[in-house]
């Protein structure tokens, strides 16, 4: 690796790709008028953090999840309990809630991740739910299904608010959820993971332990969610259930393979498209949702893999004829 | 904003543009219009209350503007339809803030979307209605938010004094799953005890439960239950009727000002009879005395609701009636659109007679309705009727 | 006692049994294309609400029914053609985000055509409760128990005894072998989805004079006869019955005897504690996984 020339690692599709996300984090406030569209990326952000998670899941170890919305609300409420009505300092009530959703994950994972296909997307599907049925019914922490006010963020006497600051600090962390993917997608481990998704009879037959992979898998993209609950909770002030909803899930798998499967950088554009999407198609008043549902189907059909890896295809396939080099990893 | 994009290319485009043109021309208003902001659960679990409040909105703005608009202004009507999604509202509120730039905000189908954005427009000092009912919106008093519809407590308090009235002492509370049920159910638990009222069953159900039999047999089978208490909207409360007269249940039963529309008794259908409630007077608009104050606006609301939209008028819709004109009430009385000027004048209301009631606002009441508000209603013959 | 016992059981039967009808839609796609389509709870809003509108327009229940599936078989056969048929050769995932697309987009669409609220349908033979061991059950819940008893008979018959359900079968087994004995795998399909798209609206037509109806009544009672499927194994007839009245016995019984507001959170409890003992579910397909 520190062998290779700095130009050929610049090219590398990896590396390419964490400076690009770097430079466009970096250049965007330039287009960012008001605070309304700080706003909308930071939400963009948050799911993309999610998204990053969910796609070492589904994308590298093939597992569905229908329940991560759960584990995005237990995050969000467990720091808005933790920090609002008990008085923790934020960020302890964060990694309090990230490791106790880690445990959760971990202690349901290693039984329903023996689960195969939609029998595993049933089960998360339940457990999401019943997270869901806890915080709308335990008012008297959650507020029930009105919700409740989150206090702000603050680190040491510095309270994080407004729109601006939440940016470099979501742009940051996501830089850094990237980064921790890519990493574990290039480790040992990584490797074994994608064995899995091939042939997981296959990867066991080579010694790889199936199961001990796929709940590290689950529990890594649980504290994902976890972590982007809680900085949602925190910055939006304000946390109902309806971000723990079934169809939250629905949408968060949604995004990642819309932006493409087994694509980091996809489940960042998948995340970035689902969440400026409603935003733009506000226009067409009733007949948004149609138009919404209509997208989603257009784009999966012609786009099957996802947008992120289809249209890098669609270059590599011009370059190859260019250059006549061969492929670079997918 | 539209009419820019539309010149571009097309004549047709063009052609509107044009007439765009002479239309303000003809009305000669050299000024901006005022930017009146909306965001409704127009569609989602809530369509049944943002769907009429979005229509309200549209049909007045329209009528206001044909008679002149305010101050010389027309009105500008930016609405956004937030599902019924708390983020959405948020999203869709600093969308009405920073880029709409609008001059006061009339929405909120629901607490949860209310209480999201409560902490943005009072950062942003905007004057904003919320159409939503828990009592939490106004309790504490918040600077720059006000509501319009009753409030839950009220709802349980009515509803307590009839069951007072009746000799009962003994209740069942049934409840579904939304803010609405569950804030209900937490405000009658709370002043039951003020009118010696015991909760003995307290039972839920869960959204699009398609079946509610079970928890009433268990109320059924509940000794000394003496009536029962159903806080929800939607299609709920009309599959617990058909339920409760289905097992035979002979106790009252009464309904929140949730299903406070004629829809109900068309879903619930003959077991509506004899369902009790606290509403506003606009469902029993004909049969009010002709001396009752409230009987010319809600009347007139009616009818002209009913009219443009060929569907029945419910409460909801009066809602974003009430606080569209207390907003315009209050810029004609602050001579302009100072967000500080307006909020006061909306503070200042007094005896404005809306379709809920009689509004008398004051810095510690940012509702203004009292008791006399509600009326309690009966079912009787396919049709709600005043309890006399 | 016992009389609210019967009541629960009761109840429990009549909600099952429509989870049961949703959870054979998705059992028949499901084995024709291993597809969970997400739109099978809207087929069960379009017969009602098309019932709805079609009586509304003055149609007798014996033509407004018939005309409402087959106006919902359209819309699944339309979903095949236009939605799944195109994306042939793309991977279960992406198919089932085709599918949720397609579900919204049905949803949008009907709010469109019809409207937000909720709609009333007049029972089939009125609505005087008729009493059974203490207990009560509505005419139409005996209509939802009878169809479906009839709609489980029929079906039996069609995969047992005719060709076509033969070769559906077959295809599930194994596409490839059905292939070569010369099925049309693609007509299977898109017979599948007209076939389940029928039984999502006889399902949403039988239960609409019980509950209502409205543009979005799909949601709840797709995730229900999702669940229902799996408990009783994917692709298993008899698995997604015993699925769907297990799940809506459940349901009433623990609301009626535990706690109401946790009452599906209880039901799905059952559903994993099944699935950890039984990973298939109660009637599903067992033995290794094809390398």
């Amino acid at each position: 690796m520190q062998s290779r020339p700095i130009l050929v690692g610049l090219a590398s599709p990896r590396t390419g790709g964490m400076l690009a996300l770097a430079g466009v984090i970096a250049l965007l406030p330039l287009f960012l008028s008001n605070k309304y569209f700080y706003d909308i990326v930071v939400l963009v952000g948050l799911n993309a953090i999610v998204c990053v998670g969910l796609n070492l899941l589904i994308g590298y170890a093939g597992q569905i999840s229908l329940g991560h919305a759960g584990f995005f609300g237990a995050g969000a409420y467990g720091s808005a309990i933790l920090a609002s009505r008990f008085g923790w300092p934020p960020i302890a009530a964060m990694l309090a809630t990230t490791l106790a959703v880690a445990l959760l994950a971990y202690l349901v994972g290693r039984p329903i991740l023996r689960l195969k296909g939609h029998y595993l997307a049933m089960a998360t599907l339940g457990m999401g739910i019943i997270v869901f049925m806890v915080i709308t019914t335990e008012d008297a922490y959650t507020g029930g299904p009105d919700g409740i006010a989150v206090v702000p963020f603050s680190i040491g006497g510095y309270v994080l608010q407004g729109e601006r600051v939440w940016y470099w600090v979501v742009g940051a962390l996501l830089l850094l959820a990237v980064w921790l993917a890519q990493n574990l997608i290039d480790s040992p481990a990584g490797r074994a993971l994608r064995a899995l998704h091939s042939s997981e009879v296959g990867a066991e037959v080579v010694g790889i332990n199936a199961a001990k992979h796929k709940v590290m898998v689950f529990v890594i993209s649980a504290v994902f969610a976890s972590v982007a609950g809680s900085l949602a909770a925190h910055y939006s002030g304000f946390i109902t259930p309806g971000k723990a909803t079934f169809l939250h899930s629905i949408e968060l798998v949604t995004m990642v393979v819309f932006g493409g499967m087994a694509s980091t950088f996809g489940a960042v554009v998948g995340a970035a498209v689902l969440t400026t999407l409603p935003q733009l198609l506000a226009v067409f008043e009733d007949y948004e949702m149609m138009v919404f549902g209509a997208v989603m189907m257009g784009t999966m059909i012609f786009l099957p893999r996802g947008v992120v890896p289809s249209i890098a295809r669609l270059f590599q396939a011009r370059s190859k004829q260019q250059i006549g080099d061969k492929e670079s990893g997918a | 904003m539209k009419s820019k994009q539309a010149g571009s290319s097309i004549k047709r485009g063009l052609a509107a543009v044009a007439a765009v043109f002479t239309l303000m021309a003809g009305t000669a208003i050299a000024a901006d219009p005022i930017k009146v902001g909306s965001f409704l659960s127009v569609t989602g679990p809530a369509a049944f209350l943002g769907d009429p409040e979005q229509k309200t909105l549209e049909l007045y703005v329209e009528k206001i503007n044909a008679a002149g608009g305010v101050l010389g202004r027309k009105l500008e009507l930016v609405a956004y339809d937030s599902g019924g999604n708390a983020e959405k509202a948020r999203t869709f509120v600093k969308r009405l803030i920073e880029q709409d730039k609008v001059d006061v905000i009339v929405g909120g189908s629901t607490t949860g979307e209310t209480m999201a954005v409560v902490p943005l427009v009072e950062a942003a000092q905007v004057p904003f209605i919320s159409l939503a009912g828990a009592v939490v919106i106004v309790e504490p008093v918040k600077k720059w938010v006000f509501k319009t519809p009753h409030t839950d407590r009220m709802a349980c308090e009515k509803i307590f004094i009839d069951m007072q009235s009746r000799k009962f002492s003994k209740i069942a509370l049934i409840s579904g799953p939304g803010g609405f049920d569950k804030s209900m159910r937490g405000q009658c638990l709370g002043v039951a005890k003020k009118y010696g009222i015991e909760v003995i069953a307290d039972e839920t159900y869960g959204g699009g439960d398609t079946d509610m039999t079970a928890q009433l047999t268990k109320i059924k089978n509940t000794a000394g239950v003496q009536a029962v208490l159903n806080a929800g909207f939607g299609q709920g409360p009309a599959i617990v009727t058909k339920n409760y007269r289905q097992i035979g249940v002979s106790m009252p039963l009464y309904q929140s000002h949730g299903v406070a529309s004629k829809e109900f008794i068309k879903l619930a259908g003959p077991a509506a009879e004899g369902v009790r409630l606290p509403a506003a007077a606009l469902l029993v608009a004909d049969s009010l005395p002709q001396s009752d104050a409230q009987r010319s606006v809600v009347v007139s609301y009616k009818n002209e609701y009913e009219s443009r939209f060929k569907s029945e008028v419910s409460t909801f819709g009066g809602h974003a009636y009430d606080g569209l004109y207390i907003v315009v009430e209050a810029m004609k009385k602050a001579g302009g659109t100072d967000k500080a000027k307006v909020r006061d004048a909306i503070e200042a209301t007094h005896g404005f007679m809306g379709t809920a009631g009689v509004f008398n606002m004051s810095p510690t009441d940012h509702m203004g309705l009292d008791l006399s508000a509600f009326r309690m209603l009966e079912v009787k013959g396919g049709n709600w009727t005043l309890v006399k | 006692m016992s009389a609210q016992f019967v009541q629960y059981l009761l109840t429990g039967l009549t909600v099952g049994a429509i989870y049961a009808l949703v959870a054979l839609g998705f059992s028949i796609i499901f084995n024709a294309s291993h597809v969970i389509n997400f739109a099978q709870g809207e087929f069960v809003m379009i017969g009602g609400m098309a019932t709805v509108s079609l009586s509304a327009a003055g149609l007798p229940y014996l033509l407004a029914i018939p005309l409402a599936i087959v106006a919902a078989a359209l819309v699944g056969l339309a979903l095949e053609k236009f939605a799944v048929e195109p994306a042939r050769g793309a991977s279960v995932v992406t198919l089932i985000i085709i599918t949720i697309g397609a579900s919204i987009f049905l949803r949008g669409l009907a709010m469109v055509i019809w409207d937000k609220r909720f709609h009333a349908l007049k029972p089939f033979t009125g609505d005087t409760p008729i009493p059974i061991g203490g207990a009560t059950i509505l005419p139409q819940s005996l209509w939802v128990l009878g169809v479906t008893l009839a709609i489980v008979l029929a079906l039996t018959w069609f995969f047992g005894r005719t060709l076509l359900g033969k070769a559906m079968l077959a295809t599930s087994h194994n596409r490839l072998a059905a292939q070569l004995v010369g099925i049309n795998v693609r007509m299977v399909l898109f017979v599948s989805f007209g076939l389940s798209a029928a039984l999502g609206a006889v399902a949403g037509i039988l239960i609409a004079p019980i509950t209502t109806t409205s543009y979005d009544v799909g949601v709840m009672l797709g995730l229900k006869g999702f669940a229902a499927a799996i408990l009783g194994g994917l692709g298993s007839g008899v698995g997604a019955v015993v699925g769907g009245l297990v799940l809506g016995i459940a349901e009433t019984m623990s609301a009626g005897y535990l706690s109401s507001a946790y009452k599906d959170a209880i039901a799905f409890v059952i559903i994993l504690v099944v699935l950890f003992f039984l990973p298939s579910g109660l009637f599903g397909k067992r033995g290794g996984e094809r390398v």
